[in-house]
């Protein structure tokens, strides 16, 4: 048994996200071209091509337990920047997915939380309806009052639709869902 | 060499446009309008998979972003507005044309043929094309000088399995500066906006959303023009209040130099007051009284 640290080895960790995100994660030589340009960088706990090492050292428990992978946006500033063309952005994707699949506990909670609405949101209406997601969102963080003023503003000048604006065919919707795994 | 233009497109608006962007949907379909150019929403369109859905659920996104595609006319071209939007459907049609496999489960679910083929435009590429055709002669000197931060967004970048894509960087100046605004050059023309983290981690998006503002202000704008509607909203909503410019919808900009004025109802949904600096620049609106 491989340890680093005290973290096991897991030498399937790169196949499987390799196999997810068709991808050559040994292209990667660390030039951190990446962290250098990702406006997320101060806030991550690990810079984004420190996650590449984990995954090809096979330190699967420590990538998937970052904050970074959530605060990755998907901006794709990473991939563009990417001198080998590593599409760093789409292995972030991948890594919260395999979070989720095997639940793994969650480093940023509430990120997620907000995924979850946004997904509902469109499971319901087939399109995103924001003041809804806002709101449950909030609910769910338990966090009603920070945002209230906004909330009023973006009210009064229209920019949040009370109703949702709604995919006829609601079932063809649904049947996307279930083709996705969900529900 | 330019194409010749179509003069009846289908249209995917996105969720945006269609809800918290109205402004911006509204002064693009008048600006095509103007030119002839009819747009027919996609019927019964949905979410194209952005953001939130590709993010956990890779599978889900993609299924929603083929529902819009087998939705689509297959004789004509589909005009996205929203990067994002763009993005996803150019993505998953990628995905698409690259599995025979995938293709026929969707065919199998919406018992309906894959069209390859079909042509997917972005806004931008539409205006390239008007503006290669000399439809925008007649429109110099419209903007009277006002100085503008062009502001793509993350629209510029794509990942490496779409770098073949066309990019459309310098378009906003090339655009803006025909127009008779002033271009000005900056830092943060391409600085990711902070997205859903406003949302979810508001001191994270702050801190970007105040750093383009302060980037915008210290070039000496008079205001910023954005590509996309998340991007817009998103600047509105997390600037301070001593570190702000109007932000303007690329299509509120080219509508207003095009018919000389802004309808109000479009200006009175912005979060930051734009008509003062309308009013500086001597460009027309319907008056709003000041916040």
């Amino acid at each position: 048994m491989i340890k680093v640290g005290n973290e096991q080895i897991n030498s399937d960790f790169i196949d499987q996200v390799q196999k997810l995100k068709q991808t050559d994660l040994s292209k990667c030589w660390h030039c951190n071209a990446c962290g250098s340009g990702c406006p997320f960088a101060e806030d991550m706990d690990y810079l984004p091509n420190a996650i590449i090492r984990m995954i090809q050292l096979g330190l699967k428990e420590s990538a998937l337990s970052t904050s970074t992978i959530w605060l990755c946006v998907g901006c794709n500033t990473c991939s563009m920047g990417c001198p080998n063309g590593v599409d760093i952005a789409a292995i972030m994707d991948v890594l919260r997915q395999i979070a989720i699949d095997e639940k793994i506990e969650i480093a940023e909670p509430g990120i997620l939380s907000f995924h979850n609405a946004v997904v509902d949101s469109i499971g319901r209406h087939g399109r995103t309806h924001k003041l809804e997601i806002m709101m449950r969102y909030k609910l769910s963080e338990k966090d009603l009052f920070s945002d209230i003023d906004l909330g009023l503003k973006m009210l009064s000048k229209r920019k949040l639709d009370l109703l949702p604006s709604k995919v006829k065919d609601k079932n063809g919707v649904q049947s996307l869902f279930k083709m996705a795994g969900i529900k | 060499m330019t194409r010749e233009l179509e003069k009846e497109m289908s249209y995917f608006p996105g969720c945006s446009l269609a809800t918290t962007a109205k402004e911006n949907n509204a002064s693009l379909n008048s600006f095509l309008h103007h030119f002839g150019i009819k747009l027919t929403e996609v019927p019964d369109w949905n979410c194209c998979g952005s953001s939130s859905t590709h993010s956990i659920n890779s599978k889900l996104a993609l299924g929603l972003a083929a529902r819009n595609l087998f939705l689509a006319p297959k004789d004509k071209s589909m005009l996205i507005a929203c990067p994002g939007c763009f993005l996803r459907l150019k993505h998953a049609r990628m995905e698409l044309n690259e599995s025979k496999e995938k293709q026929h489960v969707f065919e199998d679910h919406f018992e309906k043929e894959y069209e390859p083929n079909l042509r997917l435009i972005h806004f931008f590429e539409l205006l390239a094309d008007m503006g290669d055709s000399g439809l925008f002669n007649h429109l110099t000197n419209r903007l009277n000088g006002l100085k503008v931060a062009p502001y793509y967004g993350c629209m510029l970048e794509r990942p490496p399995s779409m770098n073949k894509e066309k990019s459309h960087y310098g378009l906003i100046e090339k655009i803006m500066a025909s127009l008779g605004a002033e271009p000005i050059r900056w830092a943060f023309s391409n600085r990711c906006c902070g997205t859903f983290l406003s949302v979810s981690r508001p001191k994270i998006a702050s801190k970007l959303v105040n750093r383009i503002m302060h980037g915008a202000i210290q070039a000496g704008s008079e205001c910023i023009v954005t590509a996309c509607a998340m991007c817009h909203l998103n600047l509105e909503i997390r600037c301070k209040s001593d570190n702000q410019l109007p932000v303007f919808h690329f299509s509120e900009l080219l509508s207003i130099a095009l018919e000389g004025k802004a309808p109000k109802e479009w200006l009175k949904r912005h979060l930051i007051n734009p008509t003062q600096l309308l009013d500086q620049r001597q460009l027309s609106y319907h008056r709003l009284p000041l916040n």
